[in-house]
């Protein structure tokens, strides 16, 4: 399954499609895609300009980035790894 | 240090002003990200795993107690209350966001300093010496000449959209600690047989994909011509660079095909055809700078220090921290003090803004203000009296800076890898940490003696593994954090690139394959041979037989 | 599209005073300017030796930016004005965004092909800085010499 990964462009916040179409910060929130679909979705989310700096396609399952670039995305979507005390992985679920 | 006029203040809140509204036309989607991308680069701003990073130039390396104070502040109220220094003499924020970064932008210029040309294709900060005016084996001081260069290359109109990069470092010393011979421009001045000084110019070096030696195409340029012979270089490679692959566009692959001799006809062509006068800067515009760059007054002191030895003899630490940590300096009676950032476990080069204030606190009162950055992502304060280095170790101790490794094992340069870059392809700063434990932890490191090791997370060699003594870099293997060693790189006088030792090691084998390779040289070194002379004379072979251990043979 | 032109320091969309153009290619296969108004194309990979004694037979050369990242007509913009003293229209054509506009002006361009929505933010970018460092081919004075006025004055 796809998930489409971006950063907020006013602040360069990690964040994810939701199925509301939302962004949201939480990869386990993110909307989960068939392959086929993820295409037109990525689309029309770089079509966002004005929110999303970037926006690219992720092998995502069960909330956990999964694939070739599972361990990148999982320092992206927690913090990085030598400073627990940082990024998302410091921050309480709100 | 160098203090900006009503001018230098112009350009630099100008820049901030246009930056200003390049967000603004960003923000309404007037911009696209393509199109800001290069803009927000040439502004120091990059988009990187977590966030945005902002990479602020500390020109030449040099500080003073109130810009670092600033920089505190501005990693508190706009970051996450730390930084990070990078091998090129900048200081990097993780956490920024890009409707604050004009802000930011202001602040810094409120202290003279700015963030601009800090990234994309066009001349970055100059870098230098850190011990610049403080060296003992310096012919002059070099930094006025890195001011000069600062001041011409900013917003250059035709140098500002080159085929990539551009890196220009400056050394007035025989040990060369600016790693000029890995620039796209080395600039070392020298003197020549009528004791004139003057520059050797050095192009082509660097490391990245393709690393290189830089090649001499002049060995004497009088230093007032020094801007219209860079202009005549920078022309040559704007017109001739390649722009159609971004992996051979820099200067070194246009010196390495065309040849050094007929790169230097081209320049020597360019420049003998141009009007130098428009160019160089006039002599009393060179004296004004020069002045800014003074010694600071020092006091006329003893060679030796009771109040020093007395505290050697009573504090072992101390005792050890002096000798590892301080290097000598031109006057009787101070020294360098040189404040280690790669306290073992903490990820190399971080500094924390209470940390940052307490050596701005130590800068102001035992250092006649100033401070220095080191492109091996330490910090030095350049003037400091023996007679006070026991007060400024212990302050640097209570703030978590008594780290007594300076050109140890554990004073290892890593990039930020995987934990924060975007163009990572492995983490840099686990493996350097874990390095960094063992090695300091083991006590060995004294034994060890004269040992780099760097570490970069992918090509692109931020790390500058190609010039380490021993050079990490991460590959990624399928989907997995892979490490490959090189063996017998140094970026100084004796430049020389690391030699690949063979296959990739993961996270797990590369620690320990190290270590063996360290306990090889303790076993084979002859007397007082450093690392690097032992791994020269006895070869890669060898090495490699330690490196791998036992897992060879299977 | 419009091409707005430096004239007195002004800067102004310019009337259709279109200068027949000739390229490289057709240069090469014989082609010479005559009466009337002539601008000669150039590639921004062309040496201008090759055209150099011809120059002054131009009224304009137009000069070219396939993105605008690639920053080589700013070189020959700059050698064009101070090697080969051309005192004609350079004029900037292909991706030209106002964001490099200061850069060109300084190089030596005088006319821009741009969008005509985009005149407003080329006036904008093009008196974004009052003052610079280098010597250019601008008539801007570099600070040093700013600086050494000024001294001269407090003298
Ligand atoms: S070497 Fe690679 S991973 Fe490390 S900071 Fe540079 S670009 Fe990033």
């Amino acid at each position: 399954m796809k998930a489409v990964t971006g950063n907020l462009l006013s602040n360069g916040r990690v964040v994810y499609l939701a199925a509301d179409d939302h962004w949201t910060e939480r990869l386990e929130d993110a909307m989960l895609l068939d392959d086929a679909d993820a295409e037109p979705v990525l689309a029309a989310a770089k079509s966002r300009i004005r929110e999303i700096a970037n926006a690219y396609l992720i092998d995502a399952e069960n909330g956990a980035a999964t694939g070739q670039k599972a361990l990148r995305e999982t320092i992206r979507a927690s913090g990085p790894s030598v400073r627990k005390d940082l990024g998302k992985q410091a921050e309480p679920r709100s | 240090m160098y203090r900006y006029d009503e001018f230098d203040e112009t350009i630099v809140r100008e820049r901030i002003a246009e930056f200003r509204g390049q967000v603004a036309r960003r923000l309404s989607g007037a911009l696209t990200e393509d199109q800001f991308k290069p803009l927000r680069l040439m502004n120091g701003l990059y988009l990187q795993l977590h966030a945005y990073m902002l990479r602020v130039a500390i020109p030449y390396g040099t500080l003073s107690s109130r810009q670092m104070r600033r920089l505190a502040h501005i990693a508190r109220k706009y970051d996450k209350g730390y930084g990070h220094m990078t091998t090129r003499q900048n200081i990097q924020f993780n956490w920024p966001a890009l409707v604050d970064v004009p802000d930011i932008l202001e602040e810094l210029a409120d202290v003279e300093m700015h963030a601009i040309q800090t990234s994309g294709n066009c001349i970055r900060n100059v870098t230098s010496d850190q011990y610049a005016g403080a060296a003992a084996d310096e012919i002059e001081d070099p930094r006025p000449w890195c001011e000069i260069i600062r001041q011409w290359s900013t917003l250059h109109p035709e140098f500002s959209y080159l085929p990539r990069k551009f890196k220009i470092a400056v050394t007035a010393s025989a040990h060369d600690r600016a790693a000029v011979r890995v620039h796209d421009i080395g600039l070392r001045l020298h003197r020549n047989a009528e004791g004139k000084t003057g520059f050797e110019v050095i192009v082509g070096g660097g490391l990245g994909r393709t690393p290189m030696i830089g090649r001499t195409i002049r060995e004497f340029l009088p230093k007032e011509h020094l801007l219209s012979y860079l202009e005549a270089i920078m022309r040559v490679y704007n017109l001739h660079g390649r722009r159609d692959n971004i992996y051979k566009a820099r200067i070194k692959i246009l010196v390495h095909s065309e040849g050094a001799e007929s790169f230097r006809r081209a320049v020597e062509d360019e420049w003998s055809g141009s009007d130098k006068a428009a160019v160089d800067p006039p002599r009393e515009e060179i004296e004004r700078i020069r002045r800014y760059f003074a010694p600071p007054p020092f006091e006329k002191l003893e060679p030796e220090s009771a109040a020093f030895d007395k505290a050697r003899a009573a504090d072992a630490e101390f005792a050890r921290w002096a000798r590892v940590n301080a290097a000598p300096h031109k006057v009787p009676g101070y020294v360098i003090a040189n404040i280690s950032l790669k306290t073992p476990g903490a990820p190399p080069g971080d500094i924390s803004a209470a940390q940052m204030e307490a050596v701005a606190d130590l800068a102001e009162r035992y250092s006649f203000d100033e401070l220095r950055v080191t492109h091996e992502q330490n910090l030095c304060l350049p003037h400091v009296k023996k007679d006070d280095l026991y007060d400024v170790y212990r302050a640097l101790k209570a703030a978590g800076l008594g780290a007594a490794n300076i050109g140890l094992a554990s004073d290892i340069v890593a990039c930020p890898g995987l934990d924060y870059c975007d163009l990572a392809n492995a983490r840099s700063i686990p493996i350097a940490q874990r390095l960094a434990e063992r090695f300091a932890f083991s006590g060995e490191e004294d034994d060890i003696g004269d040992l780099r090791i760097k570490i970069s997370g992918c090509i692109n060699a931020c790390g500058h593994h190609h010039v380490g003594h021993i050079g990490v870099l991460g590959v990624d293997k399928k989907g997995e954090e892979f490490y490959q060693v090189t063996l017998g790189g140094s970026p100084g006088e004796d430049a020389a690139l690391g030699e690949i030792v063979g296959r990739g090691l993961s996270a797990d084998e590369v620690v320990d394959a190290v270590g063996r390779l360290v306990d090889f040289y303790k076993d084979h070194r002859r007397e007082g041979e450093r690392f690097l002379d032992a791994y020269r004379r006895i070869g890669l072979e060898r090495f490699k037989e330690a490196l791998y251990g036992d897992a060879e043979i299977h | 599209m419009a091409t707005l032109k430096f004239t007195d320091g002004e800067l102004a969309p310019c009337r259709e005073d279109r200068a027949t153009e000739i390229t490289l290619a057709e240069w090469r296969e014989g082609a010479r300017p005559e009466a009337g108004r002539f601008a000669l194309a150039l590639p921004n990979d062309a040496a201008l030796d090759e055209v150099a004694h011809a120059l002054a037979r131009f009224d304009a050369i137009i000069l070219h930016f396939p993105t605008f990242k690639d920053g080589r007509a700013l070189s020959q913009a700059r050698l064009l004005r101070a090697r080969y003293g051309f005192a004609g229209e350079i004029r900037a054509r292909g991706e030209v965004l106002p964001d490099q506009a200061f850069f060109m002006a300084r190089a030596g361009f005088d006319a821009f092909e741009i969008d005509c929505e985009a005149i407003e933010s080329f006036r904008t970018a093009l008196s974004a800085f009052s003052c610079v460092y280098q010597r250019s081919s601008d008539d801007r004075a570099p600070v040093y010499a700013r600086r050494a006025a000024t001294r001269a004055a407090a003298a």
